[in-house]
């Protein structure tokens, strides 16, 4: 199998753990709150794109957009409500709570919808192949390795350009300081946190045609989330895009030659990995 | 005060126990997962029961069936385990049924033959579940109904030479394998690559693995993967990438068509070959009867599906016992009953239990998926009639005992 | 009692903190084999995951550590004995109890050594990433260890060749949990009120001070990580003595997440967290599930985030707020 094919394919499965990932890699490093419900979130805007495109008839982008604003509302009235009260927890109490709020949500979907997995139906322009000159590939794949691009670039400008980027990232590195200049930690917090919730549920509206969608969703591929936010680094937007697509190619390729290890690989370079550099690829050392 | 309470409780509950011991009321113990990765199929196996309660209102007699429902959660066995010792020593069922997962099934096995309670499996798909316990009887199938027929329908009917086998790495994976490579290869073809696919819990990116598939070239890529969101990753890759332009044809057992999910497979399904013992587009009375009704109770878009029709027959099976032994479970006249029991009105045609095994035996059907007005139908393409369990009858491997 | 017999059994209480209600547990333990005889399977699992998460409270409350890996040790533990059993023949109990605790604790040895370099988010990624391989490793030799299906239908011999394991109703396996279970407890009793044990409480409060002082962190840090998991070995081979069927399924994440949420739900470092959480949430769950088996996640689901939000650490703790109230008015 020739070696573009593989790239793509590894890129493809890596930018959707990217887009899901990434909110929760910010707002663990922005916050320092352990929010195992990310997942969730994943899945109610995956549960919303999918219903919008299919009873209101929503083109595909317009669909991502609800399901982006819906979830941010909602993590916003959260947040707020709920998640402000535990941020002098400890990291425990933050796991109790966030896995209950997981098997709260999960409950409500299975008894609002159904323990059915949803179908996404694609529209015609991303399904099928496209052909780049040099390879046919899958339209979807390519439209994924773009929009995880452009993404990752809007946020990197966003973090690095903007004053509220300054802001936040200031926070992250040193959240006294950041307060005692001024900065409006509580402001960002929410702010953040509708930002990473709604980007999560873009990443489970857009991932939902590989990864599917049912209410299992949040605690299946809540290891893989961890381990792209870990490996990149807590907070950081470019480590966590370089970290998704690394695990995305190597597994993919090491699934083509090795097939009997299945998803030992993912797990085993994690370790190696991990234990060589403990910050992530780019966290601070020492963090 | 407390007392009497616990007194009035006490005898209030040994009036209904008496009462009910004077209708004849059997009580059926239903061991699905209702939560968890496996609610969908309990729920189709839950509907398939309710089902058959509705369509068969006269089928036990003059007896009253008590259903009481355990959710057995996840596929580790232990929680049915419990469930199962509670249904026994609290809840003093009579016949225990359900079981999606062999784990359940199998953990579970040392207990019923203990208690002596017949157990009607209405899923559980490993070969060799059923020689775990006297007390055992199966409605639903093994791998090996499938994989061998389409073993052998892949080497006579569709005269294919060459196969890749893909499958989910665990057991009912590899019986599937081992299933399909005895029928394709007793027939005269040659199994060339059998490729590991990843676990069932997590649905993989199929890719890399029909990429391998692909490029070995073969008549035939039969793939097995749990029922379920495997089964439409499967097709979008065979799709996207062109296997089926290079010549490659798709078969493999009807789990990979689950009627519930047929639909979201999209025009990529059309051409897919299949050999399971039932799907939604049957063309029976029984069937077309069922199909109607479910969508009246459950939605338009609602489906039976293999699962569905195993609660449905597996309730019938009950209903004879129930029957046959005028409302009076005992476990070994019960296990005499279901031995050679024949059902001619199951919606996927005749089907037996065979008296040795205590497995099912049922036609097969080969199917393949064509377009009909915007919709993914099955067309039939044969029949493999009374098909027994290959694994048992061959006595391969861990089936020999 | 006389005199000499008396100041030795105060000696003692007074020596090892012995409060009465200590006792409680143990005589409620043994009253539930009386008053519920159709649960005693639903009991034993209650016992192996107190223990379970004994075993976790000596690394999480006691030396700081948060792993989600746990499960890693109650696997081994289990599927040492189910090979032994189902491979070697040897089907005694109470040594392959032993055995159990041995290959736990020689993979907590190994795997402690080589992780505890690490803290935060990358140890916990670091024990997740290695229960995970040990599943997939369990899964590859699926000629050893049954794979998806696992090692069913394993019997074995009767402890102290007296007690049958009474395979429908449970009773034997019952007795046989709780009294290892005691047995268990009282050894990480002493360990924790050891000097051995306040070191660990050092480290996990404050652990500059500690290196400070001289005192060597990382390796008590690797032996209470190895004690740990001999413990959880133990907890794991109990489990399959009691119900005779081993699978993937032990060293899995759900049995490694829902110790985690336990133990913090009856709140960590204070021993009897272990007892606290296990039994509330599997009552909690075992009755919604026979209620609701479709919704009981809801109320499961909101009942850990009523305790996480008002409770300072977990029930115990809860507890203690209260009481401490209570004698301030």
């Amino acid at each position: 199998m020739d070696l573009v094919s593989i790239l793509l394919g590894g890129l493809a499965a890596g930018m959707v753990l990217f887009i899901v990932s990434v909110g929760l890699s910010v707002t663990m490093g922005l916050m320092g709150f352990v929010n195992l419900a990310h997942g969730a979130f994943a899945m109610l805007g995956g549960y919303v794109i999918v219903y919008s495109m299919r009873h209101w008839g929503l083109a595909f982008g317009a669909a991502l957009l609800l399901g982006f604003a819906a979830v941010a509302a909602l993590a916003v009235v959260l947040e707020r409500t709920l998640y402000a009260r535990l941020y002098r927890a400890t990291e425990l109490d933050q796991v109790l709570f966030t896995i209950g709020l997981v098997f709260v949500l999960i409950a409500l979907v299975t008894l609002a919808v159904g323990p059915e997995s949803q179908r996404v139906v694609l529209p015609a322009w991303l399904d099928g192949q496209t052909d780049l000159g040099f390879i046919k590939y899958r339209t979807y794949s390519l439209a994924l390795i773009a929009a995880g691009t452009l993404l990752m670039l809007a946020l990197w400008l966003g973090f690095e350009r903007t004053r509220i980027g300054a802001k936040i990232r200031a926070a992250v590195d040193n959240r006294r300081m950041a307060e005692s200049v001024g900065v409006d930690v509580g402001l960002l917090f929410t702010l953040t946190f509708a930002l990473g919730s709604g980007l999560a549920a873009v990443g489970g509206g857009l991932g939902a045609e590989i990864l599917g969608l049912d209410p299992q969703y949040p605690l299946r591929y809540l290891t893989y989330f961890l381990i792209a936010v870990a490996v990149g680094g807590l907070g950081r937007v470019t480590g966590v895009f370089f970290a998704a697509l690394l695990i995305g190619v190597l597994d993919f390729t090491l699934k083509i030659y090795f097939p009997k290890g299945g998803t030992m690989f993912i797990y085993a370079l994690t370790l190696v990995f991990l234990l060589a550099r403990p910050q992530g690829i780019f966290g601070k050392a020492g963090a | 005060m407390k007392t009497k309470k616990l007194l009035t409780l006490a005898l209030a509950a040994g009036c209904f126990t008496a009462a009910g011991a004077l209708a004849q009321t059997v009580k059926v113990g239903v061991v699905l997962p209702f939560t968890g990765v496996g609610a969908e199929f309990g729920q189709q196996v839950d509907r398939g029961i309710q089902m058959f309660m509705k369509l068969n209102p006269g089928a036990f007699g003059p007896y009253q069936v008590q259903i009481v429902k355990r959710d057995s959660k996840n596929p580790s066995g232990a929680e049915a385990k419990t469930a199962v010792q509670e249904l026994i020593a609290q809840d003093n069922v009579d016949i225990l049924t359900g079981f999606i997962y062999s784990p359940d099934a199998i953990a579970s096995a040392p207990l019923v033959t203990a208690a002596k309670k017949p157990m009607v499996i209405m899923n559980a798909g490993t070969a060799w579940i059923t020689n775990l316990s006297p007390m055992i009887s199966r409605v639903s199938f093994s791998m090996w109904h499938a994989g061998h027929a389409m073993g052998e329908a892949a080497a006579k009917s569709l005269r294919a030479k060459t196969a890749v086998v893909g499958y989910t790495d665990y057991p009912p994976g590899k019986d599937s394998l081992d299933a399909f490579k005895r029928g394709f290869e007793g027939a005269g073809g040659k199994v060339v690559d059998a490729i590991p696919m990843g676990g069932p819990g997590q649905v993989p990116d199929f890719t890399p693995f029909f990429q391998r598939a692909k490029d070995k070239k073969p008549d035939v890529f039969f793939v097995f993967v749990p029922a379920g969101d495997h089964a439409v990753g499967v097709m979008k890759t065979y799709t996207a990438l062109g296997m089926r332009e290079a010549g490659i044809k798709l078969v493999g057992p009807g789990d990979i068509t689950q009627d519930i999910k047929l639909q979201a497979m999209g025009d990529s399904a059309v051409g897919l070959i299949t050999a399971h013992h039932y799907n939604a587009d049957l063309d029976n009375p029984a069937n077309k009867r069922l199909v109607a009704a479910w969508k009246q109770e459950y939605g338009a878009n609602a489906v039976p599906d293999f699962m569905g029709v195993q609660g449905y027959d597996g309730m019938a099976a009950i209903a004879h016992v129930v029957r046959t032994l005028n409302g009076r479970i005992d476990a070994d006249k019960a296990m005499a009953a279901l031995k050679g029991w024949k059902y001619a009105d199951s919606p996927r045609g005749p089907i037996m239990i065979d008296p040795q095994t205590r497995d099912i035996v049922m036609n097969e059907y080969l199917s393949e998926l064509v377009k009909v007005g915007g919709r993914l139908v099955q067309k039939n393409i044969g029949v493999i009639p009374a098909v027994k369990d290959m694994c048992k009858e061959l006595k391969e491997g861990k089936c020999a005992q | 009692m006389s005199r000499p017999v008396q100041t030795a059994v105060q000696e003692l209480a007074a020596r090892h903190r012995l409060r009465w209600w200590e006792a409680l547990p143990w005589v409620a333990g043994l009253a539930a084999y009386f008053l519920f005889p159709g649960y005693l399977a639903f009991g034993t699992q209650v016992l192996v995951t107190i223990l379970f998460a004994l075993s976790l409270d000596l690394v999480l409350g006691y030396a700081g550590i948060v792993t989600l890996g746990h499960a890693a040790f109650f696997g081994a533990g289990a599927y040492t004995v189910g090979m032994l059993a189902a491979h070697w023949g040897w089907s005694e109990p109470l040594t392959g109890l032993l055995a159990a605790a041995l290959v736990a604790g020689a993979v907590g040895l190994a795997s402690g050594w080589v992780l505890l370099r690490t803290h935060g988010l990358t140890l916990l990624m670091l024990t997740l990433c290695t229960m995970a391989l040990l599943e997939q490793a369990a899964n590859m030799f699926s000629g050893l260890t049954g794979g998806f299906d696992g090692m069913p239908g394993l019997a074995f011999k009767p402890i102290l060749g007296l007690f049958e394991f009474d395979v429908l109703y449970f009773r034997s396996q019952y007795l046989y949990a709780l009294a290892v279970l005691f047995a268990c407890f009282i050894l990480v009793r002493l360990l924790v009120y050891s000097p051995f044990g306040r070191s660990l409480t050092g480290i996990r409060e404050n652990l500059l001070r500690m290196h400070a002082v001289g005192a060597p962190v990382r390796a008590r840090q690797v032996l209470a990580y190895a004690i740990s998991a001999a413990l959880a070995g133990v907890a794991g081979a109990v489990f399959v003595h009691a119900t005779g069927y081993v699978n993937l399924a032990v060293l899995g994440l759900e049995r490694a997440a829902g110790v985690l949420i336990i133990l913090i739900l009856g709140g960590h470092g204070r021993l009897y967290g272990a007892f606290v959480g296990a039994i509330v949430y599997m009552v909690l769950e075992h009755t919604l599930s026979k209620a609701y088996p479709t919704a009981w996640q809801l109320g499961l689901g909101l009942a850990l985030m009523l305790v996480a939000l008002y409770a300072r650490n977990g029930l115990l703790g809860l507890a203690e707020d209260l009481r401490r109230r209570w004698s301030a008015r």
